[in-house]
């Protein structure tokens, strides 16, 4: 689905990622783990050409997405990030209602109005568990919502544009331990329709929901490979330094 | 601590003294601008179209004043409004930071140059090219507007680049993230998210061009009568104001300080809104 091929990136003179390879398996959860300033967020932001908007960023290497490089000149950023949906770290709901946080993808994309866009909106809700909640409050302003629910408004704001991969990072990090198991266990329910890479801090989180687990140290993938295998053989010091604690 | 606390009194004792500077002068311009309104009739002072003071009796009707600044006015923020809000959106969302971060100081010193020179460049410019080349007789609503346009720019410009600067990045990266391109995450993120802030800064602008003086007596030919187009004189409340008190007694006087007093509750409603317009939007 996704695979990143030697890829690396500067910020200005600061390479942050020095030739990172690693394939992602459709409708899996695949996590991105290792300490603060690694690259974690920055391979995520590779993954939907984020760090475009970075200036002074460079990037080498190939992501292919469906077989095409998406590092490719030609290639159309619209098209790419209504594919490849992002979850960002604090929840970032647009200052508007409910329904037009929902309806905004849709909108710029053309891809519906009225009764439809309706409906995708409802569906989208429905998909992150808000509906039951905000179906009644579709004209609440966003910015009133709770922690959690923002961060499933925001998922539900991918969810309406139909992507195939959503990039989590750390989706939980502003979230209480219970909003955290909520959005945990929707990660698990959307996993049968997408394609998912989260970015963590939290190992005990890495274990509980991912299928696959890339532990990442100074701008190098470490260690890749099927989340149980990881954690309890790993194959690499470094990587068992970090899950046992002894890191650092 | 002792040092302190002098330091607190004597900071407090200045800033006192400055709002108590501005009372006495508000006070003065009330005292002397209010009778004549009341003893003329607020209807006949504020709508009255004849102004001539030296008639036998004199004729103090400022309505051609308050139609000549609010033509000017528009006229300026027909032009400067675009042309501001436009460069803002510019600078702070689509130059490169570098370019902005030259731009931005660049422009404000364009609030630092004297009226009067803006003034000259119109008179000198600006008049003969409308005369030569558009009509009438250059001295006009279209010259006053234009210059005072120019001249409320660093206004507009500046509070709007601060007001979308602040818009969290947050709300740019959501929207880029969804494939919205530059524009339309600005034209529907951005804006809608610095609205009361953008309205600030405009009815700021407003608030300069309305209290303008000087660039505008030299180049809208200062006609005490209502302007019938674009391409005919003025005059504003505060070129009327200028120009006459200086040999202004009695009763002339006072009905000078009273368009002192329309002027200053204008300037008072504009700012007064743009506030409350600028806090509506934090509260959101
Ligand atoms: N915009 C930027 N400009 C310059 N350097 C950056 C930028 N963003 C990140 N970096 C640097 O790149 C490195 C990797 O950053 P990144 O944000 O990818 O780390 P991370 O693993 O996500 O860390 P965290 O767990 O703290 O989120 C860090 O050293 C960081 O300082
Ligand atoms: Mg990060």
């Amino acid at each position: 689905m996704l695979e990143a091929r030697n890829l690396k990136l500067w910020y200005g003179d600061f390479r942050a990622l020095n030739g990172v390879s690693m394939s992602i398996t459709p409708n899996a959860i695949t996590a991105i783990i290792g300490p603060s300033g690694c690259g974690k967020s920055t391979l995520l932001r590779c993954f939907n050409r984020m760090n475009d908007l970075v200036e002074g960023s460079r990037t080498e290497g190939e992501v292919l997405f469906e077989g095409k490089n998406i590092n490719d000149r030609r290639f159309d950023m619209t098209e790419l990030r209504k594919r490849v949906g992002m979850v960002f770290q604090r929840p970032n709901p647009f200052p508007l209602t409910v329904f037009d946080n929902v309806a905004y993808g849709p909108r710029i994309h053309g891809l519906a109005s009225g009764d439809a866009l309706r409906e995708i909106v409802k569906k989208a809700l429905q998909s992150t568990l808000l509906w039951d909640e905000l179906g009644e409050k579709l004209e609440a302003p966003a910015l009133s919502l709770s922690a959690e629910q923002q961060q499933r408004l925001c998922i539900s704001r991918l969810v309406a544009v139909a992507p195939d991969v959503l990039l989590m990072d750390e989706p939980c990090s502003a979230l209480d331990p219970m909003a955290t198991q909520n959005i945990e266990e929707l990660m698990l329910e959307l996993k049968k329709r997408f394609t998912i890479v989260i970015v963590t801090h939290n190992m005990q989180q890495a274990a509980r929901v991912s299928d696959f687990t890339g532990f990442m140290l100074l701008g190098d993938l470490v260690e890749f490979g099927e989340t149980q295998r990881v954690f309890t053989a790993p194959r690499q010091k470094k990587t068992e330094e970090y899950i046992t604690g002894r890191y650092g | 601590m002792k040092q302190d606390s002098a330091i607190r009194l004597i900071l407090l004792g200045l800033a006192m003294s400055s709002v108590a500077a501005l009372a006495v002068i508000t006070l003065f311009i009330f005292r002397e601008g209010l009778p004549i309104i009341f003893r003329q009739g607020p209807g006949s002072f504020l709508f009255g179209s004849d102004w001539d003071p030296g008639a036998e009796p004199a004729a103090f009707g400022i309505f051609a004043m308050i139609a000549g600044t609010f033509a000017v006015t528009g006229g300026a923020l027909l032009l400067g409004v675009p042309v501001g809000l436009g460069s803002a959106i510019f600078l702070s969302e689509f130059a490169p930071r570098k370019v902005a971060t030259i731009l931005k100081p660049a422009l404000e010193l364009l609030a630092g140059i004297p009226s009067v020179v803006f003034g000259y460049i119109g008179m000198l410019v600006l008049s003969p090219f409308i005369r030569d080349h558009i009509g009438g007789s250059g001295a006009s609503v279209l010259a006053g507007s234009a210059i005072l346009g120019i001249m409320i720019l660093p206004t507009i410009i500046s509070i709007s680049m601060d007001t979308l600067r602040s818009v969290p990045r947050s709300y740019r990266e959501g929207s880029f993230a969804l494939g919205a391109t530059g524009w339309q995450t600005t034209w529907k993120v951005t804006l809608p998210a610095a609205r009361s802030g953008l309205v600030a800064a405009v009815i700021l602008g407003m608030g300069r061009a309305v209290g303008e003086t000087m660039a505008v007596i030299m180049v809208t030919g200062n006609t005490a009568l209502v302007p019938k187009s674009p391409l005919s004189p003025a005059r504003t409340l505060t070129a009327n104001i200028a120009m006459q008190l200086n040999a202004a007694v009695g009763e002339h006087r006072e009905a000078l300080f009273a368009c002192g007093v329309v002027l200053f509750v204008i300037i008072m409603v504009l700012n007064t809104f743009a506030n409350w317009v600028a806090k509506l939007g934090k509260r959101a």
